[in-house]
């Protein structure tokens, strides 16, 4: 009898959590309606202009692409804040192959980017995984190193317009059969989302991020590669913000020393944090993040078309990130108490 | 690590400074040579021989005590921070802190005329409330230290932009009479009656005096060590870990603001921008003054000794005309280089 009843509360407490965890989900879309209702209200046609779709369309693609490497930077319980210098490194020296080997082939130029941002990311990653340094210590540092290393091999000059292809720049202009609704590099961050999403899903690395966020030493005694997965996921995380590097000089057809990426590391963690990753390590889904990204974009043109000046901006993620974080542990604490039974 | 290993730790620094110790003399000059502060005493010798050799220029006594003034902010900010990482937490806001102090000060100031008495006396209650805000997310949220200062560090500076916008207090198109008052502008320039000793080094000595006492000669500066090394053993041990934490935030908030303050009064203007990127300074100076990143270990004398440290290697770049962000490069791979040394010397000692 008494176990009958056991299970029952048990069945009935994991019934709370499944909602629970569904709602996650559905509170960014539940919030993402509210954003649009309420610019709506004092632009009716906000959604109708197809220059606001395509400014949160065109918003997205940078922002997500490095969100899937944060996110899971963010699960293994590590932080990433060198993501915009790293974006900013691999820009501007493609930026200068382009300008100075006219002709360069753009997807060898993609590729070295990718290449160069997984380097950087590598030596972040051997020197947190294997010199055991904590994360934001470690990011924090060559957050400013590689900022610094942007500044000497660009000799402080900005990458100008005229010396990014316009193949490259009709990335952002252009999309498949012809519609410009849904420009190539917007197809580029669904693709990045779907490998991350099959990468964490179904493979054994994928699996052992978690595992690490979910509780280090466990993952160890069960045979985890605890060290190797902290490397790759910071390797990840660089190459893609490469890869971020080649889309910005595509979205906004320059790449400058001091202006790229600074401070993008605090809007992607927004994104990320929103998207109901858990600060504590350990869980975190590709749905949630990509929403979080679709969030903070149209917050971003909402405020732009409201007319709200552009020094809010900052504050606006402050706030939304504090807010993520605080409404995800009080829904956290509730679960906790509902599958207790306290 | 368990609290007796802490307290055989700490007697082990203290014995070291000030008491003869046991054992044989070998040992006892292997334990003052493996502590970490003494790897920063080295290297402060080592930058101010280099910089003599660079530049006639830094062995100029003047020269390198108005230098510091230009980074006391630092210093100040790192004395409250070295109370942070000992306790195994992180303060990511202390820069927007000081920016968004320094920015309402100014718009008390200026745009709701008050008098500039009444105007300080806000600005520590903002700073003291600002800290605490962090504190109480994270004591009573529960949420990391981490994220609660990384959203605040965008949310401060981001309200002191809302609030100065891309101008500064005074505005730059307001005639050039509408200024801060005479007294209180230009703290760096006020000295030590017949001496060339500027006032905010003296400020800074006095509160890393004040400070160190604390830390190192109080109960509760043992309590922050507990914390650092074990919260939940601490809070058995019946430490009030949680009021604990919330003082040592709101302190943290307090001497930001005091470097907002002398920041505003040293360039006697407000912007939001002040001391963009600062935290890494200001962390980097704890770290390499041999406090333990992981919390439990750390002296205000080691903090203080890399604050040197620090302004030495940025004076003698500053003569050799060193680009500001290579600069910014070197002071970020001295944080990593500072977290390596550490953990190689923790090996040693352990």
């Amino acid at each position: 009898m008494a176990t009958t009843s056991d299970t029952l509360q048990r069945q009935r407490s994991s019934d709370i959590a499944v909602r629970l965890a569904r709602f996650r989900e559905l509170g960014i879309v539940v919030f993402l309606i509210a954003v649009l209702g309420m610019t709506i209200a004092f632009q009716p046609d906000f959604l109708l202009k197809p220059i606001n779709i395509r400014s949160i369309l065109l918003w997205i693609p940078l922002l997500t692409v490095v969100a899937m490497g944060e996110m899971m930077v963010i699960i293994t319980r590590g932080i990433d804040v060198s993501i915009g210098s790293m974006l900013a490194f691999a820009g501007i020296v493609v930026g200068m192959i382009f300008r100075d080997v006219p002709g360069f082939n753009i997807y060898l130029g993609a590729l070295i980017g990718i290449l160069l941002g997984a380097l950087l990311g590598a030596v972040n990653g051997g020197l947190i995984a294997w010199l055991k340094i904590p994360p934001i210590i470690t990011t924090l540092g060559t957050l400013s190193v590689y900022r610094g290393l942007v500044f000497i091999v660009s000799e402080g000059r900005q990458i100008d317009p005229n010396h990014v292809p316009t193949a490259l720049i009709r990335w952002s202009q252009r999309g498949p059969f012809g519609i410009q609704w849904v420009p190539y590099v917007v197809l580029i961050a669904v693709v990045v989302a779907f490998l991350a999403y099959a990468f964490l899903r179904y493979t054994k690395g994928g699996r052992s991020i978690y595992a690490i966020g979910g509780n280090p030493e466990a993952a160890r005694l069960r045979g985890v590669p605890v060290e190797t997965t902290t490397f790759s996921v910071y390797l990840i995380t660089g190459a893609l913000c490469g890869l971020a590097g080649i889309l910005y000089a595509s979205r906004f057809g320059f790449v400058n020393p001091g202006e790229t990426g600074v401070g993008f590391e605090l809007t992607v963690i927004a994104a990320v944090v929103v998207g109901g990753t858990n600060v504590f390590g350990g869980s975190g889904s590709v749905l949630g993040v990509f929403l979080g990204c679709l969030l903070l974009g149209t917050i971003n043109v909402a405020l732009a078309v409201l007319g709200v000046a552009s020094t809010w901006q900052l504050a606006v993620y402050g706030f939304v990130i504090l807010l993520a974080v605080t409404v995800d542990a009080v829904i956290r604490r509730e679960l906790r108490r509902a599958t207790t039974g306290e | 690590m368990s609290i007796d290993e802490t307290r055989s730790q700490s007697t082990m620094v203290d014995s070291s400074l000030d008491q003869p110790m046991e054992g044989p003399k070998k040992k006892r000059i292997m334990n003052v040579v493996v502590q970490p502060e003494f790897i920063t005493v080295i290297l402060l010798i080592l930058a101010f021989i280099g910089g003599s050799i660079i530049s006639p220029y830094f062995l100029d006594l003047d020269f390198l005590l108005n230098y510091t003034s230009l980074f006391i902010e630092v210093g100040i900010m790192a004395l409250g921070m070295t109370f942070i990482i000992i306790s195994a937490n992180i303060d990511l806001s202390v820069a927007s802190t000081l920016a968004l102090v320094g920015a309402v000060a100014g718009v008390l100031f200026f745009d709701l005329s008050m008098p500039m008495g009444i105007t300080i006396v806000l600005a520590f209650l903002l700073s003291a409330a600002l800290g605490s805000f962090n504190g109480l997310l994270i004591t009573r949220m529960k949420l990391p230290a981490l994220a609660v200062t990384l959203a605040t560090l965008a949310l401060y500076r981001g309200a002191a932009q809302v609030l100065v916008g891309d101008d500064s207090r005074p505005k730059l198109a307001w005639s050039r009479d509408i200024v801060f008052p005479d007294w209180f502008v230009g703290i760096h320039r006020v000295y030590i009656p017949g001496t060339s000793i500027p006032l905010p080094l003296v400020l800074f000595v006095i509160l890393a005096i004040v400070l160190g006492i604390l830390l190192h000669k109080t109960t509760f500066g043992r309590w922050v060590y507990a914390i650092g090394t074990n919260e939940e053993a601490a809070r058995y041990a019946g430490v009030p870990t949680q009021r604990v934490k919330l003082a040592i935030f709101t302190m943290m908030g307090l001497l930001s603001g005091l470097a907002g303050l002398i920041m505003v009064s040293r360039l006697s203007v407000a912007r939001y921008d002040h001391a963009r990127g600062w935290e890494l300074d200001v962390i980097t100076a704890v770290v390499l003054g041999g406090t333990d990143i992981y919390g439990g270990r750390g002296t205000i004398f080691g903090t203080v000794a890399a604050f040197l440290l620090i302004i030495f290697l940025r004076t003698g770049m500053g003569v050799a005309n060193v680009k500001a962000e290579s600069q910014l490069a070197v002071i970020g791979t001295l944080l990593i280089v500072a977290i390596l040394v550490s953990n190689l010397t923790k090996r040693i000692r352990t």
